[in-house]
């Protein structure tokens, strides 16, 4: 009987199929009954109400707005108590800083930064030790206004050297690279520009293994509000955008900086989400009112794959890349794209469709899968 | 060397002149004592404490068992940490999927569990099942042709009867058939058929050798595969030859029998490790292969038959070697494709190793009995050659 096992490991490798017949011994050991021993595909559709037949292993699927995804998500939920971050709050937390009027009459903007290491949860039970901005990932939303003057005060207290490289319009004094910026643990370093342009921008640490400290959690988003004054002939659209102004009460903003983690460091990302957490809006889909337009600034950093996308089911949406202007740069678009560090704003509104479930996830499936998805949750009004 | 030991020797050798004391006592417990405080010093001053460099444990999961049905995929894993370890999440083909671990909680060093995820496989398909851990660390499982895990019905089981009887029952049968025709051969035929035997077996055990070795290394670390091996075949060799030369070399029927016994186990070995691969997928066997597999083991029943050619054989004697060397496949298959783990197939190809390694030594033993000189005349060489040829050569046949 020598032989028979190593052959079957050849076959089974290569995955032959011989073409002399099969005898019905082996066949019917195997006790192949054709796609009777398959598992039917779950229903994939919002609320499960189709489910194929046969699948009975997957009608009892998850409960609540996950059956969307069937069984296909991670399981149990995030401390977001340890973490000192939460997802759903993240969305809407914008860091303004401190304000204080310069001798010139110039207002100054001050934030406080400060790198550390810390251990978070990336997904339910998987541990990941980050390097942060403030203890959170992605960092503090910086939210400021354009023609401010701005002053970041950086504190290092993590192992390793870092800096904060902010996409924007400074002197190359303050640009955060080797050289400019770039501080060792312990020290200081007090970072000053002008905001401009504005847009949504990001920040990221460029020290050197640029790849791994963006990877382990170094960035954030950076929003330069339009300063209405300065665009007389599109006050109005600048008010909206501008943070705490009338217009801009009217508006749902959210903050989605989509990220991914490379927990085992093979080159490749084991978590993707937006906001750190995979499926963290799936299991608590975001309450939209229904009647008020949404805006979300969205930031791609996502390492080692090159290219991200965002995609709204059941809609459609005005984009801004890097949300320099004040007129949409693509119009009605139901998908972008963003390479690293590319960004924009993305404008829309279901004041016309049913309430319900409406999902988002980038059209890479792998991402989608791998927990980079949510779900717009549309109601009447939200409380 | 002499023969046996003079009185002299033996009164040199500590403790054999004096009787058990107080003395021996104390150097029994002595060296206790040291490794107790030993043990103590370790756990009071933890000099370990300094390797301590930050970095998560090392963890191993090894996978042992897969099953696919109609409820979707269940792995049986076992762990392998320096800490218990814990399964937070699996992702099968890249898609993260909700599962169930039975029993749940972190798995300590050497403790196994079953994962179960409703995933909807496809027939005929490859699927990767890969474990992440708390840690970040990922164990990938690769299922390379799903098929439904066949379940122990009537038709399961008679439908594996048959291939074992044709691969394992058949060709022995068949080689012993030649008993009549072979009893006519001289000395220098029976010294070629003897010498076949060893030829034969030498390819067996070869072969057996590499597969088990090779299913140990898929086996979980704790069971230290090779280590594992090579003890199981020396044990198994040991003790049947302690047991085979009770009342002196075995011969005739009881060399037959060992002969048989020596193939039986290495057949219930492969019938593990074929029934498990029918389990994880292997699709189709071809008819040509099927026979390529009863050709290759023909030489077994002639080996079997080579020590009573001399003989007078009882017919049910003849019935009784074809069970005990080729029955232990059908038993293989069937057991090998309902429960499997990698570590009892090579536990088994082991056993059968040194059983046969045990046959190769009592023929080779009968040769030389029989005429020194021939030992290595024309006629063992060319029997020699001949089993080992002859068992390479068909092998080819079902090697693709
Ligand atoms: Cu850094």
């Amino acid at each position: 009987m020598g032989g028979m096992q190593g052959w079957l490991q050849e076959r089974l490798s290569r995955r032959l199929l011989l073409a002399g017949g099969v005898a019905a011994a082996g066949a019917a050991a195997a006790n192949v009954t054709g796609a009777k021993g398959e598992a039917a595909h779950p229903g994939h559709d919002a609320g499960g109400t189709a489910v194929a037949p046969g699948g009975d292993a997957y009608t009892a699927g998850p409960s609540g707005h996950s059956g969307a995804h069937g069984a296909m998500v991670t399981i149990g939920e995030v401390d977001s108590g340890r973490n000192g971050f939460d997802p759903g709050a993240m969305l809407t937390d914008w860091e303004v800083g401190t304000l204080s009027t310069l001798p010139d009459g110039r207002t100054l903007r001050t934030f406080e930064i400060v790198a550390e290491d810390k251990e978070i949860e990336i997904a339910p039970g998987v541990m990941f030790l980050a390097w942060t901005y403030n203890g959170r990932v992605p960092g503090p939303a910086l939210r400021a206004t354009e023609g401010e003057r701005l002053r970041v005060v950086f504190r290092n207290y993590g192992s390793h050297p870092h800096s904060i490289h902010f996409h924007g319009i400074h002197a190359a004094r303050m640009d955060g690279v080797p050289g400019a910026g770039l501080i060792g643990p312990g020290e200081e370093f007090v970072y000053e520009f002008d905001a401009r342009p504005f847009g949504c921008h990001l920040y990221h640490c460029h020290a050197l293994p640029l790849k791994r400290h963006i990877h382990k959690g170094m960035y954030g988003a950076f929003v330069i509000d339009p300063d209405p004054v300065r665009h007389p002939e599109q006050a109005a659209v600048a008010r909206s955008r501008l943070l705490g102004s009338a217009e801009n009460l009217g508006w749902q903003e959210f903050v989605m900086v989509m990220n991914a983690f490379d927990t085992n460091f093979d080159g490749e990302n084991e978590f993707y989400a937006v906001n750190t957490v995979a499926h963290a809006y799936m299991k608590a889909p975001i309450a939209i009112a229904r009647s008020r337009p949404v805006r979300i600034y969205l930031v791609n950093v996502v390492e080692f794959d090159p290219i991200n996308s965002f995609h709204l089911h059941g809609n459609f949406f005005d984009y801004y890349d890097q949300g320099t202007t004040l007129t949409p740069t693509l119009k009605t678009v139901d998908l972008i794209t963003q390479c690293q560090a590319q960004r924009g704003i993305l404008e829309f509104s279901f004041a016309e469709h049913e309430t319900g479930l409406y999902m988002f996830h980038p059209h890479q499936s792998e991402f989608t899968e791998l927990g980079w998805v949510g779900m717009f949750d549309v109601r009447e009004d939200v409380a | 060397m002499r023969d046996a030991p003079t009185s002299d020797q033996d009164a040199e050798l500590p403790g054999v002149a004096a009787a058990p004391s107080r003395k021996t006592l104390l150097w029994v417990i002595l060296p206790l004592l040291a490794f107790v405080g030993a043990i103590a010093v370790l756990i009071a001053t933890n000099p370990l404490a300094r390797f301590d460099n930050g970095t998560p444990p090392v963890e191993n999961i090894a996978f042992e068992r897969t099953i696919l049905d109609g409820g979707g995929l269940r792995v049986l894993v076992r762990a392998g940490g320096a800490e218990p370890m814990t399964i937070a999440q699996v992702q099968v083909d890249d898609a993260y999927w909700q599962f169930k671990q039975d029993p749940p909680g972190p798995l300590p060093r050497g403790a196994s569990a079953w994962i179960q995820v409703p995933f909807p496989w496809v027939l005929g398909e490859a699927h990767a099942v890969k474990l992440v851990t708390t840690t970040g660390a990922t164990f990938l499982h690769e299922i390379p042709v799903a098929v439904a895990t066949p379940v122990a019905d009537r038709s399961s089981l008679l439908s594996q009867a048959i291939l074992g009887i044709f691969v394992g029952i058949v060709p022995v049968a068949v080689g012993l058939m030649f008993y009549p025709a072979l009893r006519g051969v001289g000395q220098r035929g029976m010294t070629f058929l003897l010498a076949l035997t060893v030829g034969l077996l030498a390819f067996l055990l070869v072969d057996a050798m590499g597969d088990a070795f090779e299913l140990a290394g898929e086996a979980a670390p704790i069971f230290q595969g090779n280590a594992m091996v090579v003890l199981a075949a020396a044990a198994s060799f040991l003790i049947l030859m302690a047991i085979g030369r009770r009342n002196g070399a075995p011969r005739g029927l009881a060399l037959a029998t060992y002969i048989a016994l020596g193939i039986g186990l290495h057949n219930l070995g492969e019938g593990l490790a074929i029934g498990a691969a029918f389990a994880a997928g292997a699709v189709g066997l071809g008819t040509f292969l099927v026979f390529g597999f009863t050709l290759h083991n023909v030489t077994e029943g002639i080996g079997i038959a080579a020590p009573i050619l001399r003989e007078k054989v009882a017919p049910w004697v003849f019935a009784a070697l074809v069970l005990l060397a080729g029955g232990p496949a059908v038993l293989g298959l069937w057991i090998g494709s309902l429960a499997f783990a990698p570590q009892w197939s090579a536990l088994a190809l082991a056993i059968g190793a040194g059983a046969i390694l045990q046959v190769i030594v009592e023929v080779t033993a009968l040769l030389r009995r029989r005429d020194e000189a021939r030992l290595f005349s024309p006629a063992a060489m060319t029997g020699l050659a001949a089993g080992v040829g002859f068992m390479y050569l068909t092998a080819m046949l079902v090697k693709i």
